[in-house]
């Protein structure tokens, strides 16, 4: 590990494994520990370490990171304590980052597959075949036949390029995220309730919030940074943290209070809790007269089982009354049946949020976004907030938390989806217009309909409408629902396939081409976090051989293709003059993007950036110079400046546990691995403490099937089948009747075995809720 | 050669205490959690029966509640 070399002999860095091992064993026991003072601890006694500031490379949270670098290698990592996001702390994915760019495997040249097997190739070379393979597939098939599939962990100028390459350059909307597979909902939600993206508060609500409600969320291992600054207000003012999940974890046994539910019955419980705030007169009368409008939209919606499904919703306008009556059917009494939650904690949770004098916030992530109904249930928790006016103040608001560090910054805010555009939609003119003004290319060659989604995507490969498909800075074989019908598909000839990653993966190994990219830290860039912060670095360190940034093989190959007059950037200072040129999008009060000299600065700034100043609360009148209506709120998104309150019902999963296949299957990750694993895995002190994936039961479930810690254990659906050891009253514990496996484990494709079910308005995939059988092999 | 990795569980309230007492034995090396009552533990030991002699004085330390052993590695000396 050239990460220790200045730990000059094996025996050191083997007291330094051990330590990191102990360490690790802690974060996985107590959620939110952290051991700041190892940071120090890392460093070589007499280094000379230049510290450079950046951003984490992992989750949404976007802690602020220094990296200390020396003679050009990153040898350190410790937390930015200027950075108000982290304060100086980082969970054990964020000590170990960089150890990751050091694997044996690491891409560092351009591969061309020639016979059946990969080739090194020079990059200019395999730059040059993609080109023309792109460029040929046009030519042959029409400019819908070629995709690109991005991620939400492309830096905000890669997105921008891929944006601008795919809908100005060559006029198609086949571009789409993986962004799609964990954010689309809350995106959805906050369209579909202000008319504007995003969360209108920040983290320093956490400072002043008396209740955490966290909804499907286990914060403790997945934004372990913001946890732990839960639990310090926890144990210094009293603030509580309630934990709402199907599955107990590190989260819960950390909280106040937990409490349970049977999968899919959030929506019910939602709407309980807003019957229970009417019916005890908790509701905010004036400021649900002032800023919300009641709509209802159309119900029994499906769940886009089928390709080339369409959905559109139609939403209608209601009155107070009709919701009130629509509620009636989720009195507690009601829903407790199904919800599997008593009538006593469904009115506690309406209490929590139904008392003036208690500030509440509700965090989620992927188990509110990857719900078949998941846009309804975002709207249903705003619906909780509206009518109590809970929202867009210092410690009151609903919060939807990011899994990657950019799919606010480049993903939503660039707009890496179908429909996107870096302000606005493809369906608008005005937004059409204004993104060929800037681009300087035709309007007509923006197409104004979306084409596919994420799912629909490689639906699409899988039918040889796409016949050329360029992945980045992602892993959809291991991270797609139903991968049993993807895999197949991106091995078909019909497809020419194109992957840029930093680590050979199993959707590498279906390429065509492999493209060398550069990681994190070997490029300047920016990301954006879930509370609107947008963070810059620069290069820290080169990258290995012709490892490259992603947006300058993207500008290289689109300049081979004849569009190099739209890509005037240069190589040595493309990310500024990228970043300039997007910011003309956001100008303005509503999201205006801070100049790059403050980024450079400082440890990120909060848009809408107005008069030198973040903006931590909008649609609030005393924090927020867009608000412009005289009141004391205003939800400008909207064009009468007034939310929406929806009427959703509850409405069935898909598929449900029958006689044939009894468990529900709910999917997720873990503290020590991020997302797929393709990094993480080659961090040795985290791959050591959590070397493979497993299939947890609760007790009894294991008992009943005479099943014991560590056996091999078949899960199989109707899609396919993984083996997997199962787990007992280890990390996690399942509800009876459920079964929970993590996906980061390449080896143990979970996702073989999941449902491509999604939300038909975010059309976001439900990786949460499917029907399993289990057998002992 | 064993080198292995505890935790470190402090009595509630006597962290500072036990952060001295396992500081002042030559060979742990030890690192607090900045939020939590606990250490991360690393002992560096000649031999077996050196690591035992160790173990039991950590043991006898008054604030430590719990020592949990998470890893074990033995090496040549370089």
């Amino acid at each position: 590990m050239s990460m220790y070399k200045s730990v000059t002999n094996r025996r050191s860095f083997i007291k330094k494994m051990a330590m990191l091992s102990a360490m690790t064993a802690a974060a996985s026991m107590f959620p939110g520990i952290l051991f700041a003072s190892e940071q120090e601890k890392g460093i070589p006694e007499n280094a000379n370490l230049d510290w450079k500031k950046g951003p984490c490379r992992f989750c949404g949270v976007g802690c602020g990171i220094l990296v200390g670098t020396e003679k050009g290698k990153a040898i350190a990592v410790k937390g930015d304590p200027n950075c108000s996001v982290n304060k100086g702390l980082l969970c054990v994915k964020g000590y170990h980052q960089i150890m990751c760019i050091q694997s044996k495997d690491r891409l560092t040249h351009a591969l061309v597959k020639k016979n059946g097997r990969y080739v090194k190739t020079p990059l200019d070379e395999a730059l040059d075949i993609v080109a023309n393979k792109m460029k040929g597939t046009i030519a042959d098939h029409g400019k819908d036949s070629v995709a690109m599939y991005t991620s939400g962990q492309s830096t905000i100028p890669e997105g921008y390029v891929a944006s601008k390459f795919m809908k100005g350059a060559i006029g198609t909307n086949n571009l789409d995220c993986n962004a799609r597979l964990c954010m689309a909902s809350a995106v959805g939600g906050f369209l579909t309730t202000f008319g504007a993206d995003e969360p209108m508060g920040c983290y320093e609500d956490i400072d002043h919030a008396d209740y955490f409600v966290t909804w499907g969320n286990n914060m403790a291992e997945m934004h372990p940074v913001l946890f732990s600054r839960m639990l310090e207000q926890k144990s210094r003012r009293g603030a509580k943290i309630v934990d709402f999940a199907t599955r107990t974890t590190r989260s819960s046994t950390a909280s106040d209070r937990s409490i349970l539910f049977e999968p899919q019955t959030d929506l019910a419980v939602a709407n309980a809790i807003c019957y229970e705030i009417i019916k005890n007169g908790w509701v905010n009368k004036s400021f649900v007269e002032k800023h919300c409008n009641f709509n209802k939209g159309l119900t029994n919606i499906g769940y886009g089982l089928e390709d080339k499904y369409k959905f559109k919703d139609k939403p209608q306008k209601i009155d107070f009354e009709s919701y009130k009556e629509f509620l009636k059917d989720y009195s507690p009494e009601k829903v407790s049946k199904y919800s599997k939650v008593s009538v006593k904690d469904i009115k506690y949770l309406a209490s929590i949020y139904g008392d003036p004098n208690k500030k509440v916030v509700s965090y989620w992530c992927m188990g509110m976004n990857q719900h078949t109904r998941g846009t309804w249930m975002n709207n249903l928790v705003y619906n909780i907030h509206l009518l109590t006016g809970k929202i867009s103040q210092p410690g009151n608001g609903p919060f939807s938390l990011t899994g990657q560090p950019s799919a606010c910054g480049t993903a939503r805010e660039v707009g890496t989806f179908t429909h996107k555009l870096p302000k606005g939609v493809v369906m608008n003119e005005k937004h059409r217009r204004l993104a060929a003004k800037i681009w300087k290319v035709p309007y007509e060659r923006i197409p104004s309909k979306p084409t596919y989604h994420a799912t629909e995507m490689f639906r699409a490969v899988d039918r040889g409408d796409i016949k050329f498909i360029w992945t980045q800075a992602t892993n959809p074989l291991v991270s797609l629902p139903k991968t049993s019908r993807y895999r197949p598909a991106m091995e078909k000839e019909s497809c020419f396939v194109v992957v840029s990653d930093v680590f050979p993966t199993p959707t590498s190994d279906v390429a065509d081409v492999i493209l060398p990219a550069a990681w994190h830290i070997e490029k300047s860039g920016l990301y954006g976090n879930s509370e609107r912060r947008t963070q810059h670095w620069n290069k820290m360190v080169d990258a290995p051989g012709e490892a490259t940034a992603d947006a300058w093989m993207f500008i290289e190959v689109a300049k081979r293709m004849g569009y190099g007059d739209l890509f005037p950037y240069s190589k040595e200072n493309h990310v500024e003059e990228i970043y300039n040129e997007y910011r003309q999008f956001h100008e303005g009060a509503k999201h205006g993007m801070a100049p790059l000299e403050v980024l450079k600065k400082e440890s990120g700034a909060i848009w809408p950036y107005v008069n030198g100043k973040s903006t931590q609360w909008r649609f609030n009148a005393q924090y927020d110079p867009a608000c412009s209506n005289g009141e004391a709120f205003h939800f400008y998104g909207k064009p009468d400046g007034k939310a929406v309150i929806w009427q959703r019902p509850f409405e069935e999963a898909p598929e449900k546990p029958d006689q044939e296949y009894p468990f529900w299957l709910n999917t997720g990750r873990v503290v020590e691995h991020w997302h797929t694993g393709s990094m993480t895995r080659r961090i040795p002190v985290l791959h050591q403490a959590m070397p493979n994936a497993y299939v947890e039961f609760h007790p009894d479930d294991a008992k009943s099937l005479g099943i014991r810690n560590g056996q091999n254990i078949k899960v199989t659906s109707r899609r396919g089948s993984c083996i997997l050891p199962a787990s007992i009253n280890e990390r996690g514990l399942p509800t009876k009747g459920q079964v929970f496996v993590p996906f980061f484990d390449e080896n143990m494709l979970i996702n073989d075995v999941t449902l491509d079910a999604f939300c038909p308005i975010s059309k976001e995939p439900d990786y949460k809720k499917c029907a399993v059988k289990v057998q002992k092999v | 050669m064993p080198i292995k990795s505890y935790l470190a569980h402090a009595i509630e309230g006597k962290k500072e205490e036990l952060m001295k007492a396992l500081m002042n034995l030559k060979q742990c090396e030890v690192v607090p959690a900045e939020n939590q009552d606990v250490f991360a533990l690393v002992t560096d030991t000649p031999n077996e029966e050196e690591e035992g002699v160790l173990k039991e004085k950590i043991e006898a330390i008054n604030s430590l509640k719990l020592l949990s052993l998470v890893s074990g590695f033995n090496t040549p000396q370089n």
